[in-house]
Parts: C-alpha cells; structure tokens; sequence
C-alpha cells in the first residue's frame, strides 16, 4: 500500500465511523491536514519492549505515524507473577488494558501479525490486511520449542503446566498447589540458559515455599536444573537457608544441577513422572512446573530475523536487525547478552531502539546509547535481592560500566532486605505505569 | 475494524499533547534518564510504595546527592551501585529534567490523629527549612518533603537515627530538641503529616 493510498484508507475509517462526531471531526481535520508523508513505524507486540518503544516514538516525534499491532486486548505482566503463589497477589492486579495509552496517538490494532514481508516493508495480519512500514519493531517475546522435551507439548499443559506466560497458566499452577495435600512434593524444571527472566524460577521457588512454611509444612519442592549454576545464586542459598532450611534434613527447598543429574530429559505427564539426567532417574511429584526450553517468538521465524539459536541477533546500538534492513527486535527475542531476557532490560532496550528509530526516519545521527537493567527477587517474606547493571557500547558489544552495579550484599541486615522487597513493588508500580499510561 | 483509535484521536490527541511534551531529544535526555525513570517515574514522580519521587528537585540538591551516593555516603539498597553508572555530566543532564517537573502526589494510607500532631511539629521544628508545609525545597538541601512516600521517609529517618545518614547540624540539634520534648513518636506524626499532603503544587 503506498503512502497516499494508506492515508485514502485512514479517511475512509474516519468516514466509516460515520455521523458521530468524531467521524466528521476527523473527515475535517484530514482535508486541512497537510501532512500527508508521515514515516510509519509499525511495532509487532505490546508487552515491556514494544509499549515503550511505540510511546517514545511519539513522544520524541509525534510527527511519525505509530501502529502497535497486539493480539490481546489485555495483558498479563509476567513479572511479579510469582506473587501468585505466596498469596500475596491476584492475577487481576497483573492485568492492564491499553486504554491509558491513547492519549500518545498510537495506532493500535488488535490483531495477530502472521507474516513479514521484508523486501515490501510490509506486515501481514491474521485477518488478511496488511500494513506498510518504514521501521518495523518485532518485541514478540519468546517462544517455546515445543519439540525438544519428550512427553511435553501443549496438549499436557493442562496438567503440568509452564506457567511462564503469566494468565491461565499460573492460576493452574496455583490452584494445583492449593489442591496439593500437605507433605507432597512439587518439581519445577529450569531448562538451559538463555531463558525469559532467568532469576525467576528460583523466586518462584522461593515463594511457593514460603507457602509451604505456612500452610503445608511437610511439603517440599525440589528443582531440576539444566544449569550448573544460576543468577544471584549466594544470595537465594542464604536466602533459603534462613527461611527454608536449605542443608537441613526438613529443608523446603532442594536444588539439583546438571551436573547432579538435573537436567530434564522426558516427561511422562499420566504417571506424572520427570526423568532426568545420563541415566533418565524417574522422579514423581504431585504437581510438576515444566519450564520448557524457550526461543524467539514466533513472528521472528517468518522474517528471517532469527539465527540458529533461536534468537535474534542485532546492532546493540539501534537494534536493528543484522539480518533484515529496516527491521528491529527488542526484549526477549533479541540477542544482547550480558543483558538478560527480563522487563526492565526490554525497556531499556526500548527507548534505545526508539531513539535509532528517530534518528533514522529524521535523518539524523543515533545519540550515544546507554543501558540498564534491574532484576529484583524476592526470595520471602520481607526478604528481597537485587542485581542491577548500567551498560554501554563498546566495539559493538554490550558491556558493563566498570564500578557499577552489582548484587546486594550477603547477609545484609534484615531491613536492607525489607527494604528491598518495598523497592522491588515500586519497581513494579512505576515500570507499569510507564508501559500503560 | 481494527483501530481501536480512528484517525481523529490521533490527530486530535497529538495536538494536545504536542504542547505538553516534547518534541525532540534535546528537551528529553532519554538515553540519560533511560535507567531513572523506571523506577523514580517517567516525569520523576513515582507511584510508590516506597520509591521517592524526584520531581520539582533542587538541582544543585539533586547533583550532590547523586554524587553521595556515588561514593557511598550515603547508605543506599540500590541507588549507589546504579550512581556509579553515570559520570557528573550525567547527573547534571538529569538534574535539569527532573527539576523541572512538576511532583505529582498521590493519596497515602495516613493516621489523621498522627498527621494532626504531625502538623504541629512541623511547624515547629521543620518549616523553616523544608518550607510551604514541605512543599517546597529549601536552602542547603532541605527536601521536598510534602506527599514524599511514607516509606521512603521512615527508611531515611531510621538511617538518620542509627547515625548512618548524615545531616545538616542545624538538623540535627532541631531533631534532637524534637525528640527530647515530643519523644520517637514524633517522627511517625511527621511522615503522617507529609504523607497526607497531596496538594498540586
């Protein structure tokens, strides 16, 4: 669709929403409109990479045309969502509409986009139109690979789910947990690293036995790991050894790695049986939390922009593909180690790649970028860590800024850690408000 | 169809926000403010519970608390280990953003009783520096006190009491004299006093 013809398409909805008001308002306002060349940027995904981009795009410019094309007409963070299982909150406080980001003139449309077609900058929705564009930005998050886990696939998630997308799957999760007789035992798998918010299955861990502690004292939950270690690792052990009694006999917690035959090789889900390691040990459990191997999300396979990894590998300085011009991806998808796949890392990403997206379609030179990242855990009641990082760029590669950053201590005060966790809920409230208002 | 927004809010809406906002980088420092505002709130006002708002700051305030933290003066869960980050410039750039900004405060769960006798005590002991109520910063680095979150505030002050945050002398002998005539509840009267302002201003 050309320029002209797309801005003939805009009229005819203005028309098309008829005698309101608005309708005639905005027939009005198109015939004394001049610009009629505004660059478009279109953006695949409204989660914690794609919200921040298409807002600071038209913050930066609110000359450049912004289209968010999102499937759901909500959304569910999947940070915090551990929260679910220590009781502390309902999904319904994880959810937010889109409704507070009109007031930024992003066009959204609720669709699913099915297609990239590179060469004519176009993006192919699900109900068959198609949308030009001078930038895209593909923040599709991630993907699992369904196929490389024996016994699991979607059709058993009922059963055992991943609970990694938060929504339905959590409450399954939960209510399994709450159904879940005292003394029982619960397995979560952790795949192979990289993988969405890799501190995350320790915290959920952590919080479901904190659950346990009070309400199901007998019970434990053991992790099988793929990893042979894991992120803020001394802190969750001194964590879980002054809250769950990690070492001890009665511990709530026990953490296998790969190297302790931890890593999940198949999933039996009618015996509700996992088998892991050289010599595929059988382990039951009465509830299991498969977190599965994860990739780039769909969408990034139909353009090209992923690599053998799975993931997509771009310019750190715009974001930009390096396997398709024109195109960026942000947040879990993209490749940009040592950041990790986390919220506050996409929305860091975000405003880079906004900024490039600016720069480019102005015509203008990219502003030197800078990064950041923070990822808080709560490990229990009134007990939360932190990593936090600032990055630059440095011969195209990500690195930290030496001195900075860092993890909180070990065996800090116990208010440090309250704090932590009073620090970790206003890094949620103020992270949403910035995606959906 | 499929837009949610028609063409005329975005005109419509692009107008009005156009005179509030900004229309490029220059005025908007983002790639500085990039790590600030996520937690602190996109124009510097956070929505707490206990992350403070930065908006209205003094600048000159704003540089050498950052500095502070920077080097470890002042005890900190995260914010020192983020200051390293950024050179002086850098603190300057973000100075000028979030001084100009306009403290945005939201409703906090307050004891009327305690903001009562709060309000006294200000008066009293604080207004002098921390002026209009708290409303407005003071010389010497006197903040924004006026709807600052109720947590933050009760951390900085059990810092301040366990020696470990300093203060200005003159602070100090009024905080001493406080506590002397008014006992340690006095401080919870205080944060319920500044936690119940809510005012715009």
């Amino acid at each position: 669709m050309s320029k002209i013809s797309r801005r003939n398409f805009l009229i005819g909805t203005g028309i098309g929403v008829g005698v309101t008001a608005a309708g005639i308002l905005a027939y009005k306002m198109m015939e004394v409109e001049p610009k009629s060349q505004a660059a478009k940027v279109v953006i695949i995904g409204g989660g914690a990479g794609g919200l921040i981009a298409a807002k600071y795009i038209r913050i930066l410019d609110p000359t450049l045309e912004v289209t968010l094309i999102e499937q759901n007409l909500a959304y569910y963070t999947c940070f915090m969502s551990n929260e679910l299982f220590n009781g502390e909150r309902t999904v319904e406080s994880l959810k937010f509409s889109y409704d507070g980001l009109e007031k930024y003139g992003i066009n959204f449309v609720y669709n699913q986009a099915i297609d990239i077609d590179p060469i004519a900058r176009k993006v192919v929705l699900q109900n068959g139109k198609q949308l030009a564009y001078d930038r895209l930005i593909v923040s599709p998050g991630i993907d699992f690979k369904w196929d490389s886990i024996e016994g699991y696939d979607e059709a058993v998630i009922g059963k055992i789910p991943h609970a990694w997308k938060a929504g339905s799957q959590s409450l399954i999760l939960r209510q399994q947990l709450e159904d879940m007789e005292d003394g029982g035992t619960l397995i979560i798998t952790v795949p192979k690293k990289p993988f969405r918010c890799p501190t995350a299955p320790y915290e959920r861990a952590s919080l479901i036995a904190e659950y346990f502690k009070r309400n199901k004292p007998n019970s434990n939950i053991l992790i099988f790991d793929a990893n042979t270690v894991f992120p803020q690792q001394d802190l969750f052990m001194e964590g879980w050894e002054k809250l769950y009694g990690i070492k001890t006999e009665n511990s709530l917690i026990e953490w296998i790695p790969s190297n302790e035959a931890g890593n999940l090789v198949r999933v039996n889900a009618k015996e509700m049986a996992i088998y892991v390691g050289e010599f595929e040990d059988e382990q039951k459990a009465e509830v299991i939390n498969v977190i599965p191997p994860q990739k780039a999300g769909k969408i990034a396979f139909k353009a090209g922009l992923a690599d053998d990894s799975g993931w997509c590998p771009v310019n750190l300085k715009t974001f930009e593909s390096s396997l398709q011009k024109y195109i960026h991806v942000i947040g879990d998808a993209c490749i940009a180690s040592p950041m990790p796949k986390a919220a506050h890392a996409a929305n860091s990403q975000a405003k880079v790649c906004a900024l490039a997206v600016v720069s480019a379609l102005q015509g203008k030179e990219m502003p030197e970028p800078s990064y950041a990242n923070t990822c808080y855990s709560l490990i229990g009641e009134n007990f939360g860590v932190s990593f936090t990082a600032v990055y630059h760029l440095e011969e195209g590669k990500l690195q930290y800024v030496e001195g900075a950053g860092g993890f909180s201590p070990l065996d800090a005060s116990a208010e440090q850690r309250k704090r932590e966790v009073a620090y970790a809920h206003s890094w949620y409230k103020n992270i949403t408000n910035e995606m959906f208002n | 169809m499929d837009y949610k927004t028609t063409r005329t809010l975005l005109l419509v809406s692009g107008l009005l926000f156009a005179t509030t906002t900004w229309a490029n980088e220059d005025n908007l420092p983002l790639m500085i403010l990039n790590s600030c505002i996520v937690c602190h709130g996109f124009q510097g006002s956070s929505l707490g519970p206990a992350t403070p708002s930065i908006a209205g700051i003094d600048k000159e305030d704003f540089v050498e608390t950052m500095e502070a933290y920077k080097n470890d003066e002042i005890p900190s869960t995260i914010m020192g280990r983020i200051a390293k980050g950024y050179t002086h410039a850098d603190f300057q750039v973000m100075a000028k953003y979030f001084s100009k900004q306009t403290f945005v405060r939201y409703p906090q769960q307050v004891n009327l009783d305690k903001a009562k006798q709060g309000a006294v005590l200000h008066k009293e002991f604080c207004e002098k520096c921390h002026k209009n109520n708290g409303y407005s910063f003071g010389d010497e680095g006197a903040s924004i006190l006026a709807g600052q979150w109720m947590p933050y505030l009760r951390f900085n002050l059990a810092d301040i009491r366990a020696n470990v945050r300093e203060i200005p002398k003159k602070m100090k002998k009024r905080l001493d004299k406080m506590l002397k005539i008014h006992g340690e509840e006095s401080l919870e009267a205080l944060i319920n006093f500044y936690g119940s302002l809510t005012e715009r201003k």
